[in-house]
């Protein structure tokens, strides 16, 4: 099968020579399911822009075939003041050589909007539609494209808790039709909950793996520099930031807490390098 | 009483340099409304007014290249192309300097634009000042003389509304799609660095041809209004395109009348009409918008 993508050593600079991307090797293959999770600022953007061809490393290779690639900005970078309604958006991934769209790219626009469940709100302006919706007609113009990899940035920022769970059922719905899928998230829990495979990033690959295997304490902490709490119940992994302790009346205090590692260690948990060919393939 | 008013439209038409005044009015009212409803997207409304100046400063830079010597005959050859073309290629250079400077640092449009715009005029104003001269035809320009225009200005014109209609046509979701998200577009193949460059030259093409006519300091309100008012009025990108030609083009010929009866510039009468249509529009929305509101109030 033919490698998706592949970054070998890549590293990425602001114009300050500050880097973002401090020498991250990832390879995705075919038919995985993906999240990048890191802090602000650690990279997640522009590790996607620079699979998306967007960003160009000053070190490294990235080997990824970009015409079929499918992408989903974040929803806070689109224009929602701009004249379009839904199905033209769409029928943006649909890019031929005349001005106007043919036959062909109205029938699969129309049914790409119904199998998203947005068919009815096709000729609807796009600031006239909730967070869900909005990011399902961003999916539905980056499908238009017939995209064997899908690139995802934050497609769970902003909505509630019901419309993530949708979105994030609706991505495994298009992996387990053979759909590759990368995306980024600061949801912990939904991506330990949703995700098989996890990437770790803080500038670096912290850590590589199943949720089982990157869900600990030490790894999140490394990641996040915070003080993560991983607590695991019935199969089940959460992601707590460790209750601070501000004595205030009726809750509970220092002594009440369980015990916890207050001696925290900055240095990275790496995985062994090739933990990631060790997942199983979806 | 009914041939009375046709008669008050119809007489100015008798005299040539009011038909062919009117004629180019429609036209450059139609290229403004079209360009604008592209730039007012891209938040660049003020490109316009910038591009004006500095194609003003490149347009000193040609007066003083070619009309430095008098001719060998001693007479006032016309030197109408190359004017425009060094004028030209100055706002050009301009536009694509403002597009390389946003893209490549951390610089906003408004500000690249205050800066490379300005700095350009300033050479122009520098160069003049030096040589101390300063004629009609710059007057011109300043101002805009839509009554005073030649026929070099109006084939430039009419070859400059096929460009602009030509790439807007054919190239209608190319545009569209990096006007509305360039970087997506780019990923999906857009040739987004081509389509920016045609567009800059078409930029500084449609101002060459415009400033004459609309003049240095009125073109930005011709560029920018009719694309809001059209805004105001629909959601569809098509529709927003098709209004603001179409407003463009009738306030700038009304704006000839205006100009004729009332005395004063076509282009001051053409952007005091256009104000007047702008200011109407968004009391009547916000008016829509409010009963709209009140309405559902009550079905709630």
């Amino acid at each position: 099968m033919a490698t998706n993508v592949r970054l070998e050593n890549v590293t990425c600079q602001y114009l300050s020579g500050q880097p973002v991307l401090d020498h991250v090797s990832l390879q995705i293959d075919p038919g995985q399911f993906v999240g990048i999770l890191g802090p602000s600022g650690s990279g997640k953007t522009t590790l996607l822009k620079t699979i998306l061809g967007l960003v160009r490393p000053v070190h490294g290779t990235v080997t990824v075939d970009r015409k079929q690639i499918g992408y989903v900005p974040q929803v806070e970078t689109v224009n929602w003041d701009f004249p379009v309604s839904v199905r033209q958006v769409v029928l943006m991934g649909r890019t031929g050589i005349l001005p106007w769209p043919s036959r062909e790219d109205l029938r699969y626009a129309a049914e790409i909007m119904e199998r998203l469940g947005i068919a009815d709100l096709a000729s609807r302006h796009i600031r006239a539609l909730s967070g869900g919706q909005q990011q399902r007609v961003f999916l539905a113009r980056a499908m238009a494209v017939r995209p064997s990899l899908l690139v995802l940035d934050e497609p769970t920022a902003g909505v509630d808790m019901r419309t993530q769970e949708d979105i994030l059922h609706l991505l495994a719905g298009l992996n387990a039709d053979g759909m590759t899928i990368l995306m980024t998230t600061h949801d912990l829990n939904a991506a330990a909950s949703h995700l098989p495979r996890i990437v770790c990033l803080n500038k670096q690959v912290i850590a590589d793996g199943t949720p089982d295997q990157v869900f600990t304490a030490e790894i999140l902490n490394a990641t996040y520099r915070g003080n993560m709490m991983v607590v695991r119940h019935e199969g089940l992994i959460f992601v707590q930031e460790r209750p601070h302790v501000h004595d205030y009346p009726g809750l509970p205090t220092a002594a009440d807490l369980p015990p916890q590692r207050l001696n925290y260690d900055p240095t990275p948990v790496l995985l062994a390098p090739d933990a990631a060919k060790e997942i199983e393939r979806v | 009483m009914f041939n009375d008013i046709i008669n008050y439209f119809l007489a100015p038409f008798q005299y040539s340099f009011f038909t062919n005044a009117f004629f180019a009015s429609i036209l450059v009212g139609m290229l403004c409304g079209t360009i604008g409803v592209y730039i007012v997207l891209r938040g660049m409304s003020y490109i316009g007014h910038g591009l004006s100046h500095a194609i003003f400063g490149g347009a000193a830079f040609a007066f003083v290249v070619f009309d430095q010597r008098p001719d060998s005959a001693g007479g006032t050859e016309d030197r109408t192309w190359s004017f425009y073309i060094a004028a030209g290629a100055w706002g050009f250079i301009s536009a694509i300097l403002i597009s390389q400077i946003v893209r490549r640092f951390r610089i906003t449009a408004d500000a690249a634009i205050g800066i490379v715009t300005t700095a350009s005029f300033a050479v122009g104003v520098a160069l003049l000042s030096a040589l101390k001269r300063f004629t009609r035809n710059l007057d011109a320009s300043l101002f805009g003389n839509m009554f005073g225009l030649n026929n070099k200005d109006f084939m430039l014109l009419i070859a400059v509304t096929i460009v602009v209609l030509f790439v807007v046509f054919f190239f209608y979701r190319q545009l569209l799609f990096s006007t509305f998200d360039e970087e997506t577009a780019r990923v999906y193949g857009v040739p987004t660095q081509i389509v920016e460059t045609f567009f800059s030259l078409v930029l500084a093409g449609m101002i060459l041809a415009a400033m004459n006519l609309m003049g240095v300091t009125l073109i930005a309100a011709a560029i920018v209004v009719p694309p809001v008012i059209a805004r105001l009025l629909t959601h569809q990108f098509h529709r927003m395109l098709l209004g603001s030609m179409l407003i463009g083009s009738v306030t700038a010929a009304f704006g000839v009348f205006i100009s004729m009866k009332g005395d004063i510039p076509p282009s001051a009468g053409t952007v005091l009409l256009q104000t007047a249509i702008f200011i109407a529009v968004l009391v009547y929305t916000s008016v829509v918008h409010r009963r709209e509101m009140f309405l559902n109030a009550h079905i709630a």
